[in-house]
């Protein structure tokens, strides 16, 4: 397997564009994407290499753009949708929660809803709160959606591979501030199941599981972990929707201990469901409160100290963890 | 229309027959629901009546493609019965049975999706059914299809962000979508002239670019011809046709609504212009149909919704345990 080191935003070009060319059904469309590249360059060329109707640039409409995607994949294509922002997904909520998650399940089976939406969360970039928020766990009250969130180049491109092949809406989540960052990825074609979650790095005294932009701060505490002899075990959660709990009970089971950290609002975020649910399922195997590393219940602030401050990082996960050690 | 007319539309006596039928099946089906509800409380949960509109559906059906693909809302059951979904699976759905067209997990709201005749979709959330049929006419054009999109909506989606967007977007990609305002005068009991600041809905079609018609939606025959005009134009020449048909609910928002909000003079003034009574004595007054005709037409209509019930009554709800299955598709 050959490797290179590819951005994660060119990591998700290479994913569009693979899909595009093996499956003449995909279509992209989205604000700026196509003559202006995308606001975050992740479709750039695309238009000049698949032309004008394969890759649409939209109307600041997202209404209109999630539900093209739903119309389009009931008449059997694939579309992939761009919300710029994931600020600007309660404006289509009405599609992508109340119609494309459903139209599977109310139909008794007819239609499905094959699409993703692909957007991103930009907290760490001084955007303020407006353009800064990361809500992914109001999507468990949908059943019917998917949810990803790729943390490294390799996952990226692998995912969004499978969520373009995958018959079901999925909302695919990026990380504004990780599409500069590089990784290796292979030159060989791959992908990466949805459903499945990853253990980065293994251990033996706690759990620490990472969603998307955490899950490189977890490793960065794991290694100041280490200095401080103690062992941890970092997963990338990968996919939200369905949740790999196994995995996470799995290591649970042998270490004991747990964080979860996030870039979400610590009450009702994606910490919050994840406990409860190891709590059912493994409550004789912990020592130890289970400590859900996340932000404050404050809107996003925009100064600049002040959102380093108000965001979760690697010492603030290495505290959580010094926290239950020796427990 | 002078009788002469109808030929030239492909309205022969058969073609006429059919759509009588079509619209009695609607007034009859309609009855029946009412009845199940309120008389003998057999039907439960929210449910919006077609009365008082089937010239809108059937003339619209009757001069679309079998494979034109059609979204409605939540008052489905008249576009559904018009799309040519088996009574008996409407019924079904509603009695919330497997055996119905969404195996019961839709019910009433959404007892017009089955695209096996391309009924493709219905909405229960108002407005939301156009920005789809967007979807679905960019998809059918994308395809270089022959077929093309009908979308049906009410007066109060009129008003809402999703009807603003949808139409600009349609306008602008010019997709092959017919978009069918019918104006019943009431959003449950909100009047028109009480939440539409423009003096006419067609002028928000026209205001998008859009080639807009006002359609007498009382008349089968007059929703017919523009129907087909309109759905030439969009399948030859891939461009969108706003259609406002004036019609008026013989009763109220949803099953148990009374409609004691409007007018009695006003009420009386639209029953008397009911599709089906004005459409009969047109065909007897022009002998395109006998009353013999019209009596056979009238009992297989109720034959057919009294088979209906009696398939709907048999069968029983998916097993609680099956209801997981539905959730996700499988495959990649």
């Amino acid at each position: 397997m050959k490797l290179r080191e590819i951005t994660y935003a060119e990591a998700l070009r290479e994913a569009l564009r693979e899909e595009m060319i093996r499956n003449p059904n995909v279509i992209l469309f989205g604000e700026e994407i196509g003559i202006f590249g995308g606001a975050y360059k992740i479709t750039r060329g695309l238009l000049e290499e698949f032309g004008p109707e394969r890759v649409r640039d939209t109307p600041i409409s997202e209404i209109a753009i999630a539900v093209a995607a739903v119309g389009m994949a009931l008449t059997g294509l694939k579309p992939v949708a761009e919300i710029m922002y994931m600020d600007f997904l309660p404006i289509c909520l009405d599609q992508l929660a109340t119609q494309a998650a459903k139209i599977r399940f109310m139909s008794g089976g007819q239609l499905k809803v094959p699409m993703v939406l692909r957007t991103q969360y930009s907290l760490g970039r001084q955007h303020g709160s407006q353009h800064s928020q990361f809500f992914p766990s109001l999507f468990f009250q949908v059943p019917g959606l998917k949810v990803v969130l790729p943390a490294t180049p390799y996952d990226a491109k692998g995912l969004l591979k499978s969520a373009i092949r995958d018959e079901n809406p999925v909302l695919f989540i990026e990380c504004g501030i990780l599409y500069r960052t590089k990784g290796p990825v292979p030159e060989e074609e791959y992908t990466i199941p949805l459903g499945q979650a990853d253990v980065k790095k293994k251990g033996d005294d706690v759990t620490i599981v990472g969603v998307s932009r955490l899950v490189g701060e977890a490793l960065s505490a794991a290694k100041k972990l280490e200095d401080k002899g103690v062992s941890a075990e970092v997963i990338d959660i990968r996919t939200l929707q369905p949740l790999d709990l196994d995995a996470i009970t799995e290591s649970v089971k042998r270490t004991s201990r747990l964080v979860i950290a996030s870039d979400d609002v610590r009450t009702g975020g994606v910490g919050s469901e994840i406990s409860a649910a190891v709590l059912e399922s493994s409550f004789d195997y912990l020592d130890a409160p289970i400590i859900r590393v996340a932000c404050p219940e404050i809107p996003v602030p925009f100064s600049p100290s002040l959102e380093q401050m108000y965001m979760p990082n690697a010492d603030k996960i290495v505290q959580a963890v010094d926290g239950i050690m020796g427990r | 229309m002078p009788e002469g007319d109808y030929g030239k539309h492909g309205l022969t006596k058969e073609k006429l027959r059919q759509m009588l039928q079509k619209m009695l099946l609607l007034r009859k089906f309609e009855e029946k629901i009412e009845e199940l509800f309120l008389v003998k409380g057999a039907l439960i949960g929210p449910s919006h009546l077609y009365l008082g509109q089937e010239a809108i559906a059937v003339g619209a059906m009757s001069a679309l493609q079998p494979d034109d693909l059609t979204v409605t809302t939540y008052r489905g059951h008249g576009h559904a019965l018009a799309k040519d979904v088996p009574a008996k699976l409407c019924m079904a759905e509603l009695f919330g049975k497997s055996t119905g067209t969404c195996k019961g997990l839709g019910g009433s709201m959404h007892v017009a999706i089955y695209p096996k005749t391309g009924s493709l979709y219905a909405t229960a959330i108002v407005g939301s059914g156009l920005p789809i049929a967007a979807g679905v006419g960019l998809g059918l054009k994308q395809k270089k299809s022959k077929n093309i999109a009908a979308c049906f909506f009410g007066d109060g989606a009129v008003n809402t962000g999703a009807f603003h967007e949808a139409l600009n977007l349609i306008a602008l990609w010019k997709l092959p979508v017919l978009l069918f305002c019918e104006n019943n005068q009431y959003a449950m009991s909100t009047p028109v002239e009480r939440a539409v600041s423009s003096r006419s809905i067609a002028e928000r079609g026209r205001s998008y670019g859009m080639e807009t018609v006002v359609v007498n939606g009382n008349d089968v025959v007059s929703v017919y011809v523009a129907t087909r005009a309109a759905a030439e134009r969009a399948r030859r020449e891939s461009q969108p046709v706003f259609l406002e048909c004036k019609t008026y609910k013989m009763k109220g928002h949803g099953v148990y609504d009374k409609g004691d909000y409007r007018p009695k003079d006003e009420v009386a003034k639209w029953l008397e212009r009911d599709p089906i009574v004005t459409f009969q004595k047109r065909l007897l007054e022009r002998k395109l149909l006998t009353q013999t005709e019209i009596n056979n037409a009238d009992a297989m209509a109720r034959q057919e919704v009294e088979d209906a019930v009696a398939f709907a009554t048999e069968g029983s709800p998916l097993p609680f345990e099956d209801l997981k299955k539905y959730v996700y598709a499988e495959g990649a």
